[in-house]
């Protein structure tokens, strides 16, 4: 069986006036179907630049620079824009951190939700709106029917996020992109999304990526993980495996500096230094300056390509292998 | 001995439309009563931390505390002088250099037109104090380089001008720092480094924080005593120890049990039912009971005070603590 989205050697190139900046680098990834897959990493790692360029979203000048994005066994990344407008919200559906900005604030959310439903499906504006209605009330709108009329400022916040992935599900897409979906939101309604985020797309088989700076998310959420530093995949593997036995060093030092994990300490592990800007890459490994573990070799090559399945951490020397 | 002494607060924002359109439309005033009747110590050297959602009144509550907001009930005082009602001009003087705040977020809260020396020596010198050499002691201090203090704000990243902020503050050397959410907008391995450097701080110059935030996580590393709030209400209060191994309010429970844990591997949560109600027409008796799982009538006709819990170490505002449902 494919992958839902496959994504190989996957490189972003901005040209700016200072030289070539690669904001995401030699990236590859499997999602099956129904499988949620976590992208963890801090900020400016290239998380959502890769989210953005599955789904044809770059903004110019950043475009793709190489490799290639498959979805259910077709070629993606050279479809044309008219294409790719077909694509999203029919096969991909996305989800964005703020759920006010993602929703038209001149149009009720009825209005917004029949419109993706009539450009994606073949069906009567009755039969549409009905069909609205059903989505509304599967991500747990309380009296559907009634808001439908609503505009979206009369929502609270966690009402506008379901409204959005109710949005980004109507169509019934194969894969879903959710960039830091709760971020935004309090703990109590962070629960409520994720469940119904997970709920939904194990029903519906509906394969997921899920960006998120979070690594508790992560850990409740997904099947697999990858870790992201520098635009470059540093980990990627089961998420039980890679947050209990990490083995990057990246991963180990950004684990253990969640105020979670080092409980009882009274000093948080902390990794040395910040992440390198894409204008002055280290030489080598991106991560050699900051790494406890780094030799000469990481100081000349970069790390190690992830290219078969089994592959987990973008390192010459692993944690738990003896060297 | 405490430091901070918070009695029966209350803020009240007055949200009404224009008195015209009021007049028009018939409408009557809308009171939004942030904070109600909050009762807290703090003691000196020690981490006190407010927890709570958005719009819990934790935020107001710091502003309070500084002096930035009037309380519109209760007093605030800070070693023994409350600084609304005090007439003495020179113990006002004396107490505020005591109070320093640290914000959200470090890309707001400094000027980006002065230079780092300026922003750092600002405290001292709007006082008429002796700034030589302070800006560059103190950037050594943070963790970052005493040729920093010729730079501007835009030249660093966030976790250095959260550095930057942190020092600002030290500047005065005040005895209490209110510190409103000063992490959240940092990512985990800067957060560390941040969250270390305020640890170590503490310590060195024997300070007081107020904590403000939203993250269990680093409030259960932080604190030395948690307030939970919800809805402009103190909940529940107690030791990290005893707050998350048994948490006595309803609320406290949910929010630690529905914050994503490191270890929860395909953890199935029951999420919690509801979201905060509008503090503008909040539910009569105790706020938290449409979404509390015990919720009885009484709860729903009258409001629990918040009273000493069975073993008197810590408070809750519950009329069955400690019962799971």
């Amino acid at each position: 069986m494919h992958p839902t989205l496959s994504v190989r050697h996957l490189t972003v190139e901005i040209p700016t006036r200072h030289g070539l900046l690669r904001p995401v680098d030699d990236m590859s990834f499997d999602i099956a179907p129904g499988e949620i897959l976590g992208v963890v990493g801090e900020s400016g790692a290239g998380k959502s630049m890769t989210g953005n360029a599955v789904i044809g979203l770059l903004d110019r000048p950043a475009q793709i620079a190489g490799g290639e994005i498959w979805l259910n066994g077709t070629r993606i990344d050279d479809a044309t824009p008219a294409r790719m407008r077909g694509l999203r919200g029919k096969e991909i559906g996305m989800v964005f951190q703020d759920p006010l900005t993602s929703l038209n604030p001149l149009l009720t959310i009825g209005d917004q939700l029949t419109e993706t439903i009539l450009a994606h499906l073949e069906m009567s504006s009755a039969q549409a709106l009905e069909r609205a209605i059903a989505a509304l009330e599967e991500v747990g709108i309380p009296a559907a029917r009634a808001r439908i009329g609503s505009y979206p400022h009369e929502f609270s916040g966690g009402m506008r996020q379901r409204v959005v992935i109710a949005l980004a599900l109507c169509a019934e897409p194969s894969l879903v992109i959710a960039d830091e979906p709760t971020t935004a939101l309090d703990v109590s309604v962070q629960a409520q999304i994720i469940a119904l985020l997970k709920r939904l797309c194990r029903e519906r088989g509906t394969a997921v990526m899920l960006v998120t700076h979070d690594m508790g998310v992560i850990a409740e959420t997904a099947d697999r993980v990858a870790v992201m530093y520098a635009g470059r995949l540093a980990e990627i593997g089961p998420v039980r495996d890679v947050l209990t036995a990490p083995r990057h060093p990246y991963t180990e030092g950004l684990m253990g500096s969640t105020p979670l994990a080092s409980r009882g300490q009274s000093r948080l592990h902390q990794i040395p230094g910040a992440m390198p800007r894409l204008n002055a890459l280290p030489d080598g490994c991106a991560f050699h300056p900051r790494c406890p573990r780094a030799k000469d070799a990481c100081r000349v090559n970069p790390g190690p390509r992830l290219n078969g399945p089994d592959d987990r951490a973008a390192c010459w020397f692993p944690l738990g292998e003896t060297p | 001995m405490n430091i901070v002494s918070v009695r029966n607060l209350s803020r009240v924002f007055d949200v009404s439309k224009p008195w015209l359109n009021r007049v028009i439309e018939r409408l009557p005033k809308r009171l939004l009563h942030a904070v109600s009747d909050v009762s807290f110590e703090v003691e000196e050297r020690t981490v006190y931390a407010l927890v709570g959602e958005s719009g819990s009144g934790k935020s107001t509550i710091g502003k309070m505390v500084v002096g930035l907001l009037r309380p519109s009930d209760g007093v605030v005082e800070i070693n023994g002088t409350d600084l609304v009602h005090e007439t003495d001009a020179a113990r006002i003087d004396a107490v505020r250099s005591d109070i320093q705040m640290i914000f959200q977020d470090p890309y707001a809260s400094l000027n980006p037109r002065w230079r780092v020396r300026a922003i750092i020596n600002e405290p001292v010198a709007s006082r008429g104090g002796d700034v030589t050499g302070l800006a560059e002691r103190l950037l050594t201090q943070v963790g970052l380089a005493a040729i920093d203090a010729d730079r501007f704000p835009h030249e660093f990243s966030g976790g250095q001008r959260q550095r930057i902020c942190v020092a600002r503050a030290l500047a005065s050397g005040p005895k209490l720092i209110v510190c409103d959410e000063p992490t959240s907008a940092l990512d985990v391995s800067v957060q560390a480094q941040v969250l270390n450097l305020m640890s170590d701080l503490k310590d060195e110059f024997g300070l007081t924080y107020l904590f403000i935030s939203h993250d269990l996580t680093v409030i259960q590393h932080m604190a030395d005593r948690i307030g939970v709030l919800y809805l402009g209400r103190l909940v529940e209060e107690a030791s990290p120890e005893a707050l998350f191994s048994a948490p006595q309010h309803p609320y406290t429970r949910m929010l630690i049990e529905a914050a994503p844990r490191m270890d929860g591997f395909g953890r199935e949560v029951t999420p919690p039912q509801g979201e905060i109600p509008d503090p503008i027409n909040p539910p009569t008796g105790c706020a938290y009971h449409p979404r509390c799982p015990l919720a009885t009538d009484r709860c729903k006709a009258e409001r629990p005070e918040l009273v000493k819990t069975a073993d008197a170490k810590g408070r809750v505002a519950c009329f069955y603590p400690g019962k799971t449902a």
